[in-house]
């Protein structure tokens, strides 16, 4: 994801704002890390450049 | 014979004929701005988008293997339930081709693709959660552009959308021997 996705992002739980925690990055775009919600600390993974932002008891179902 | 059959037993829905209804009527009105397609799945909408205008496009879905395939089309994709993670006046414009088919509780099969397919019982189970929220992330004159099938009872989509203070009103549609899909443009009420 780019950076700049972070300013239409919000946890989805209390809509409080997202930190960006950067693991992997190229020139582009962030590969790995984690958003972390401000309000209530809920954290969500950054995987092969796609932010997980399903509520933590929707991340864990099957594929669906 | 049931729907996972009939389009083959593919994990991502693709691209058919409502993908295509929605692309142009879409195509047709978006002038830029910043774009989401829920339940972008193969990107094939979201990629014309973003290839035939000036737009910003994002596409969220809540299937891991659509996220991926969209994202190796190029579009800048989020995993997550319809619009929930996204922030209050986000978008011009919302494009949604949700899972509509209604489907008995006991032909339900148990796999993304049923996601992508199945809108429960009466054919409105993702159709609603999505308008509830969709108010939220519009911009005050955005417009979102849902596709429906008379499958779905198309009026009964409209009340659904009056009732949390939109407006809609056909954008497009096209018959087939079985169905009716229509295409809504949905404002905000006072937009």
């Amino acid at each position: 994801m780019k950076e700049s996705l972070l300013d239409i992002l919000c946890c989805p739980l209390d809509k409080g704002e997202l930190e960006l925690e950067v693991i992997r990055e190229n020139d582009d775009e962030i590969l790995e890390g984690r958003l972390v919600c401000v309000e209530c600390g809920e954290e969500y993974p950054i995987e092969d450049g796609i932010p997980n932002l399903l509520p933590p008891d929707m991340r864990d179902e099957a594929a669906a | 014979m049931k729907l996972a059959e009939r389009r083959g037993m593919a994990t991502v829905y693709e691209p058919a004929e409502d993908s295509r209804l929605l692309a142009t009527v879409a195509l047709d009105r978006i002038g830029g701005g910043r774009v989401l397609e829920v339940g972008v799945g193969s990107g094939y909408v979201a990629s014309r988008i973003d290839a035939e205008t000036s737009a910003t496009v994002v596409g969220c879905d809540i299937n891991p293997e659509a996220c991926r395939r969209a994202r190796s089309e190029g579009i800048e994709t989020v995993r997550s339930n319809l619009t929930r993670p996204f922030a209050a006046d986000s978008f011009d414009t919302v494009v949604f081709n949700p899972p509509y088919l209604p489907t008995p509780p006991d032909e339900e099969w148990d796999d993304p693709l049923e996601h992508a397919l199945s809108g429960g019982e009466d054919g409105r189970r993702v159709v609603r959660p999505f308008l509830a929220d969709l108010g939220r992330v519009l911009r005050p004159d955005g417009r979102a552009y849902l596709l429906v099938s008379s499958l779905t009872d198309i009026d009964a989509v409209v009340e659904l959308a009056e009732g949390t203070g939109l407006r809609t009103a056909e954008a497009g549609d096209a018959s087939f021997p079985f169905e009716r899909l229509v295409v809504l443009e949905i404002t905000h009420m006072n937009s």
